[in-house]
Order: C-alpha cells, then structure tokens, then sequence
C-alpha cells in the first residue's frame, strides 16, 4: 500500500502546483514543440489540462496522458515566459513519474486509486486502513518502475548523424584526479557528465586545461554515476534515486568549493532537481545533497564569476562564431552572458548573434529519440539560424546540445564546427 | 460521439492529420482562458485553405454538429467552450497566411489565424503599424480579434479591431462564402456586415478572409508616469486631459491595491502607499508629441499630481511601462485562480466604479486588484482566489454579480473589450432590452435557424 499512498500524495501535491495554471494561452508563443504542430495537447495550457484531469479522476487514458506529456523538451521556455510562474518544470517531471508509476500498478490498485482520487477524505480512511493489511495488495516492495538511464546511452539510431564516441573516455584516460589547491586557492569537484566524458571529451579536457592554467584544484572521482535527468524525465525515479544517490555517496564529505561541470544540464540538476526531489531520502542524504547543490555551477560561470576572467574589448575580424544559449543554462541557471565572455577572450574569433539563440535545438535528452522527427524539424531552424549568421564555428555550453546540433549541421554538408564555449577558451591559454 | 463514417468524411476534406479524434487531444480543446468548466468536443478538426474550411462547416451543419471556431483560445468569456450536444471545434491556426500587404493602399488581407503580434510585426517590417494590440497579442489570431472586437492599450487614440476591418469574407452556415466590406477606403455598399461581424463571437458565420486597415506609424513618442493620493484626482486628471484636446495613445490605470501586488513580485519601486497612479504615452510628430507631453503635464499638476516622472529616453520608458505589463503576471502569482474581469464605465465614473469594487472585495472579503484602461473607462478589477474552495469561489461569484450590476447602474457595459461568451450572457438583457434580445434572437434564426453557429454564447436563454 506504501507506493499508493506515495502516489496519491504526489497527485494532490500536483493539483496543488497545477491550479496556478490560468490558462492563458501565452505558452503557445514559446513552445518549440507548439510552433511545429500547433496542437493545444502539445503545449504547456493541454498537458496541465490533462494531468488536472489525471489528477482529478485517474483518467481512463493513462497512456494517452504519457504520450502527450512526453512530446516536451522539458526546455523550460514556457516556465520562463509564463505570466503566472506556474512551476511548469516540477508539474511536468512530476506528472511524469505519476504516469509512469500508474502504468505499472496491478490492476487492483489501479483500481483502488481510480476509485479514491476524486474523494480524498474516503481515500486517506481507506489508505490508513489499507495500511493495516498491507500485505494483501502489495506484490512487490516497490512498484516505481520505468525506463532507465542505459536505455538514453543505447539509442536508436535512424538517420542521425552521430558524433563518435571519444576513442577513449575523460574517466578511462585520467581515472582518479586528486589535486590540491593552487594559487587560487579553489578546489573544485569536476563532474564532467555523460556526453563530456565519453563523447565531447575536447570539452572536458578544456575544462582541465583551465582549471590547471588557473592554479584551481581538481577533484574527479573516477566512479561518476549520470546525474539522472534522462531517467527522471522518462518519469523513472528508480533509476533516477539510484544514480542520485550513487553520487551523493562519493561526492557526500568532499573537500571542494565548486562542484563544476560543462553541461548546463547536470549542473541544474544537480543545483535544483536533487534537493527538490529529496524529499523522501533519509535525513543525512538530504543534509547531504543540501550542501552538495548549493555548490554545483556551470562551467562557464565559474571561470567569469569566480575567477574573475573577462575580456575588455571584443575582437574583430577573426573567424565568426556564434553562441547558442542551451535551455538549461539560460533558462534555468541564466547563465547567458558568461559563456559569451569566454568566446570574446579568444581574439582569433569574433562573436556574431544569430537570430533566436536562445530558442530550444530540440534536442530535449530522450525526447530526441522518441520523437526524431519533430526533434529534427526543431533542430532545422536552429540550423537555419546558425547558417544565416555566416558563422563558421557554432559555440554552446552544453554536450547535449552539441550532439543535436551537429547532427543537424552534418545532414546539410554545412561546414560549420561545433565547439563548447570553454573549448575556445582554453584554446587561449 | 460521432459516428466512424463522419469522421472519416472529415478526414477526407482536410486530411487525417488534420481530425484530432483522441480522448487526450478532444481534452485539451475543452477550455480557454476563461474560468469555466470545461466540455469535450466531440472533435477537432483544423482545414488548411477556404475551400476546406466552407466545406467542414457544410458538414457540421448537415449533421446537426454544433461549430466552436477557435483561433488561440485566449478568450475571457468561454467564447471556445464547445457546445455539449456533439460539438465540433474549428481550428484556424492551420490558416495562418498573410495573404496581401499592400503599402501603396494601406491595407493587408489575412487568413483568420494568423497571430496578431506576427502580423503587426511584418507589417511594421515594411515601415506600417498595425495599432490594436490586445494582452494576448504573442498568441490570439485575427480572426479571434475580430470575433471579439479586441482593444488594446492604444485603444484611446487608434481604436480597437473592428476600427481596422475593412472588410471580410465569412462561411454562413451552409458553407457559402458571404463577402463583405472592400479594398476601399470608402465603401457603402450594402449593409455594414463586416461590422455586425465584429464581436460576433463566431455565432453568425465563420470568417474566412479578413481586409485589414493599415496606418503609418508615429514617428514619436513619449511617456510618463503620475501619482496620485486620491482616486478622485487622477481621474480628474484623465478627463482633463482629454479636455484639453490631448488624446493620448495610452492613458492606463492601476490601483493601490494592485500597485501593492505588483510592487510584491517586482520591486519596482512603485509608490504603493498612494491611491493610484496613471502611465500616459502621446505618440505622433515629433513637435506635436512635446507640446502634447507639456500640455499632459500642467494638467496632471493642476490636477493634484502629487509626483510627475517624464522617461527621458527609450529605456526609461521601457521601465515605466514594465509596471504596468507586470500587472497582470503580479496579480496572477499572488494566488492560485486568477478571475479577470472587464467592467466598463464612462471614463468620469471610474472613482464611483473603483470605490464600488474596493468595497465590494471588503463586503466579500475577496482580493481584488485593479487596473485598467483609463483612457476608455475599461476597468480590469482582477479577482484573486482559489476556485477549489467552494465557499471563497461562491462569495467570488457573488461579488461579479455586484461589479457588473455597479458597471450598469453607472451607465457603462458587460465588457469593454472580453466579450460576452457563454460567462456574461445572463446579464445581457440586464445591459439592453427584452426587445434587443428578441431581436438578435430572430436575426440569429433566421441565419442560423438550427442554431449550429457557437450556440449558448452572446444571446441568453438560446
Ligand atoms: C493574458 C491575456 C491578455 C488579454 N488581453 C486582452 C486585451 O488587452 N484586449 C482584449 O480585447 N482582449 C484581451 N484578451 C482576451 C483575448 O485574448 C481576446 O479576446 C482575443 O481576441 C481572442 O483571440 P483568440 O485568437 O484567442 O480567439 P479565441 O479565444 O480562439 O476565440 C474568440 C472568439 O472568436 C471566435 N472566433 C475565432 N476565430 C473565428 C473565426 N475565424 N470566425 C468566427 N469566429 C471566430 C471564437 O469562436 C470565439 O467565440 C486577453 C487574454 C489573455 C489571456
Ligand atoms: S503561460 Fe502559464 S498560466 Fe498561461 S496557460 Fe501557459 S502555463 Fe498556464
Ligand atoms: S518545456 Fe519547452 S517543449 Fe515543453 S511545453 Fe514548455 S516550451 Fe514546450
């Protein structure tokens, strides 16, 4: 009866955010997704509307509900522009869960909670009896179950133009990093996060480059699990809790300042997602991860805002580049003008703005593989925005972003390199 | 529910992935902006071009499937709310083309779903201005605009949608196309349908093609905040204004009690312990826009003014403006239901007006914010509660009751720019007459005579 009773809370819990949602429409005007297929369902106002039903009385279409709220990036546009600040990011992940969770109950406790949802006074009598006879409903210890994280590493391929992977990975070449403090007195944690580690590894390598140049101590663990955004935006927290807290076990009482990486979105995940989804974590994993996500910072912000770097004067006439603003860091860590003050310490490149920077690659981690093609549509106006502002390099913070992009810019022939921010930093150093 | 072979028949005008037949997606159709309870359509159905369109109201019509044609949804009044005999929705964005904009003429022709900020953005491309500019303008669509005769915050001055409709094509109810209006400046050929079809609310036919009025843009303009102490004061200050031949293009209210909200979520700096403040923009030549600015100024201090800040450039326009754009988003954080009202009253009557709604929130004990479109006495009392408490909700409903009753009893209207819809159809016969309402109850028969047209929206007891 445990997870029923967890469900049931989680529900209200979402009712409780969803009610903020007026209805006013303004997220059409931001969804990627929405200017694609101009469907009500696929937009912020249809999916709350829903899951408000879903919540209200255990829709008869669950799966119907899981479709729809999959077709979304979890870009965060919409969160962002939304007038009322509906927390449009916990809804969805959270609805996420929910759905998943239902899917996988046995028909009697579908059946339990379809009935109770609509009347929780009768629900929670029930639920405190029900606790009494646990054992006659409960098969299994926990019943949260879904996809997991291997599952985003294994995609399917289909026409994608796939950047390899590194002949050898950061964590395979460097195992353990232990080094102490230079003249700036900093030590960080360096996460470098799936894609960086085995895929961008230019990118992580960067960040050590930088970290040395700058006397700032390194810490890398040499077992890293995933930060488990792909897992918990498949609304699988089984998977999503382990990797958690396989990371808070080797992170726990570290000796660092920073935990810093060069992906936007583990670092919001990290800083916002871990303590927001703790709730149900013993007391010292939550003292932990309170004190473990205060420290994450991207990449980017840590070199401009901690070290100090900045240029004076931007460079002109070396090779055009051009800044694309990845979701999470722009929209949930506004982090915009930072990595931009990177690519201008570099004076062999000059910074040309392409039109809509900021809006989403479609990428959005597994919403790419479920749903390519609308991933692809989304992704071929970034593309046409890169190749209209003539740049010959296209700069981001984030490995993910750097998959899709390139995968967009390889389709076309375009010759376009793809570069993370602190690449063309480091490059100076 | 409708039958296989009906929807196939739809599926074979517009295409099957044009029909949205599922639960989910019926679902996410059965609401707009308004705080009504929903009703599922009984299907979705988007055409592409004119012809797809006469022909998917044909069809509705010989099946007896009441028509809710939906641009962006963004509506206040449940004008989208399908009907629950079978409804059918309409969907326009999949007519989303500018069809003619022609600078030579000044005017544009579009296709009813095109989204209002896009289009005064093209226009403004070629050096044009397309003046109305609802809240909602980043989403709402042309022809909902026109349904709804939407204003904006230049209403003052420039008018609101109908003022810019120069003519339209529409579907009656058996799909022929009824064309109205010209490409002239000038036209007085026939009835003036293209003006009933303003605010018709999509119950007298279904627009198809819109001809739009197009203006050159000001070439300056300037804007200014004023504080007041006393409701009174400031709107003295507003009918001075216009008496001293100033029409400016934004004249914007905003009360104490909704300053306070907004100064809670952006600290701004705004001077909450005041009773209101006023932001006025006058735009046209450059000339005329400072001796209009410095006119707007001695009236605002003859009128008690107890502080005048004049923006100096652009960006401190911007920031003047930012206040009154966090209005809304201000109130809306402060709690769960947001209710956006839209009494109206002649402008000398909104401290009556603003004094009724602050008395009625104390006698409900509900939270009301206030802002508004001064100019035009289009007050926006906003209502701020949470619909899952009964008891709240019903004191809430209570209070509407009363703000429309006061908006009436002070000689102003339902709605300056919302609608009636299916929320404030009850109080028409209250504005009006019996007569009035048998009269639009008998030219709806005779256009409509199965009632298939947005039925249960406007006109009461239909
Ligand atoms: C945040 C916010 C701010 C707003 N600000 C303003 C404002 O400043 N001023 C203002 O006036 N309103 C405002 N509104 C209300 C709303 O945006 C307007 O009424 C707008 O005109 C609706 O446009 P829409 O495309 O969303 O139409 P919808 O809501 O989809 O439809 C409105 C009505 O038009 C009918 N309709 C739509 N298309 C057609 C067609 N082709 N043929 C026949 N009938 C049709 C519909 O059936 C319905 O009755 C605001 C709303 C919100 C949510
Ligand atoms: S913008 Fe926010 S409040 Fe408006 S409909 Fe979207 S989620 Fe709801
Ligand atoms: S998160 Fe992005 S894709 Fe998802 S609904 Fe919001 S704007 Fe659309």
């Amino acid at each position: 009866m445990a997870d029923l009773n967890k469900l049931a809370k989680m529900l209200e819990e979402l009712d409780d955010l969803m009610v903020a949602c007026m209805k006013c429409g303004m997220c059409q005007a931001v969804c990627p997704v929405f200017a694609e297929t101009m469907r009500e369902s696929d937009v912020t106002r249809g999916k709350i509307a829903l899951l408000e039903n879903l919540a209200h009385e255990m829709i008869k279409d669950a799966e119907g509900v899981q479709e729809r709220l999959n077709r979304c990036l979890l870009c965060g546009s919409c969160a962002a522009n939304c007038p009322s600040g509906v927390r449009i990011m916990d809804i969805f992940l959270q609805g996420r869960t929910i759905v998943n969770t239902y899917m996988g109950l046995s028909p009697v406790k579908k059946a339990i909670l379809r009935g109770m949802v609509g009347n929780p006074k009768l629900f929670n009598a029930l639920l405190d009896f029900g606790s009494k006879f646990q054992g006659l409903f409960t098969s299994q210890a926990n019943e949260l179950l879904g996809s997991s994280c291997s599952k985003f590493l294994s995609p399917v391929i289909g026409d994608r133009h796939f950047s390899p992977l590194a002949k050898q990975s950061l964590h395979s070449k460097y195992g353990t990093i232990d080094t102490p403090a230079g003249k700036s007195g900093i030590r960080v944690l360096f996460y470098p996060g799936c894609v960086a580690d085995k895929m961008y590894t230019k990118a992580g390598e960067a960040c050590l480059k930088v970290f040395r140049h700058h006397g700032v101590g390194v810490w890398m663990p040499s077992a890293q699990a995933c930060c488990g955004i792909p897992a918990l935006s498949a609304g699988d927290r089984v998977a999503y809790d382990k990797m958690v807290k396989f990371n808070v076990n080797i992170f726990g009482d570290g000796n660092y300042d920073y935990i810093v990486a060069p992906c936007g979105s583990c670092i919001s995940t990290i800083h916002e997602l871990w303590p927001q989804f703790s709730a149900e974590y013993p007391k010292e994993v939550q003292d932990k991860i309170a004190k473990i996500s205060k420290k994450a910072m991207d990449i980017n912000q840590f070199v401009v805002d901690v070290l100090g770097v900045k240029p004076t004067e931007a460079p002109k006439g070396g090779t055009k580049v051009t800044f694309h603003d990845s979701c999470h860091l722009k929209k949930s860590l506004k982090v915009a003008s930072q990595p931009r003050d990177l690519i201008r310490m570099n004076p062999n490149y000059e910074l040309v703005e392409m039109s809509e920077a900021d809006r989403c690659c479609g990428c959005g981690g597994t919403f790419n593989l479920y749903h390519y093609d609308l991933s692809k549509k989304i992704g071929e106006r970034k593309r046409e925005n890169i190749v209209a502002s003539g740049a010959k390099v296209l700069s981001t913070g984030c490995p993910a972003c750097m998959m899709q992009i390139t995968d967009m810019l390889s389709q076309n022939n375009d010759s376009v390199a793809v570069k993370h921010s602190i690449e063309i930093y480091a490059e100076t150093l | 529910m409708l039958s296989e072979s009906l929807v196939k028949e739809f599926k074979s005008i517009v295409g099957d992935e044009n029909v949205f037949n599922s639960e989910a997606d019926r679902q996410s159709y059965s609401y707009d902006s308004a705080v009504l309870e929903p009703v599922v359509p009984a299907l979705v159905v988007r055409p592409t071009n004119s012809e797809q369109l006469g022909k998917v109201v044909a069809l509705c019509n010989e099946n007896n499937n009441p028509i809710t044609v939906r641009g962006a949804g963004t509506n206040l009044s449940g004008g989208t709310i399908p009907d629950k005999r079978d409804g059918i929705v309409i969907l326009t964005n999949g007519m989303n083309k500018i069809l003619e904009i022609n600078e030579e003429d000044l005017y544009a022709v579009v296709e009813p779903g095109v989204v209002t900020a896009k289009f005064a953005a093209e226009v403004a491309k070629r050096g044009l201005f397309y003046p109305p500019d609802p809240g909602s303008q980043a989403v709402s669509t042309i022809g909902g605009n026109v349904a709804e005769n939407a204003g904006g915050l230049r209403g003052l001055k420039y008018g609101v949608t109908k003022d810019y409709v120069m003519g339209l094509d529409f579907f009656d109810v058996n799909g022929e196309l009824v064309k109205t209006g010209s490409r002239t400046v000038k036209c007085v050929t026939g009835y003036n349908l293209a003006g009933l079809m303003a605010a018709s609310e999509g119950t007298l036919g279904v627009f198809n093609e819109i001809i739009l009025k197009l203006t050159p843009p000001p070439a300056a303009s300037k804007a200014m905040m004023a504080v007041f102490d006393d409701v009174n004061k400031a709107s003295a200050a507003v009918a001075g204004i216009i008496a001293a031949h100033v029409v400016p293009c934004t004249l914007e209210f905003m009360d104490q009690a909704c300053m306070r909200y907004v100064e809670d979520y952006t600290k701004a700096g705004l001077p909450v312990e005041s009773a209101a403040i006023l932001l006025i923009e006058v735009d046209g030549h450059p000339a005329q826009v400072e001796d209009e600015a410095a006119t707007v100024v001695k009236v605002l201090e003859k009128s008690g003014a107890t502080k005048i800040v004049v923006a100096k450039d652009a960006a401190e326009k911007l920031k003047l403006w930012e206040a009154r754009r966090n209005a809304l988003p201000s109130l809306a954080r402060a709690r769960p239901t947001t209710v956006l009202e839209d009494a109206t009253v002649p402008r000398s009557q909104i401290p009556a007006m603003v004094a009724a709604i602050n008395n009625i929130a104390k006698k409900y004990d509900i939270q009301i914010g206030t802002f508004g479109h001064a100019g035009d006495g289009n007050l926006h009392p906003t209502i701020l509660c949470d619909k899952r408490d009964a008891k709240e909700y019903h004191r809430v409903e209570e209070a509407v009751d009363e703000i429309f009753d006061t908006a009436l009893s002070l000689k102003g209207t339902l709605s300056g720019e919302h609608g009636i819809g299916m929320a404030k159809s009850k109080w028409m016969e209250k504005e009006t007459s019996r007569a009035t309402i048998e009269y639009s109850l008998n030219m709806k028969k005779a256009i409509d005579p199965k009632n298939i047209l947005n039925p249960g929206k406007i006109i009461a007891g239909r």
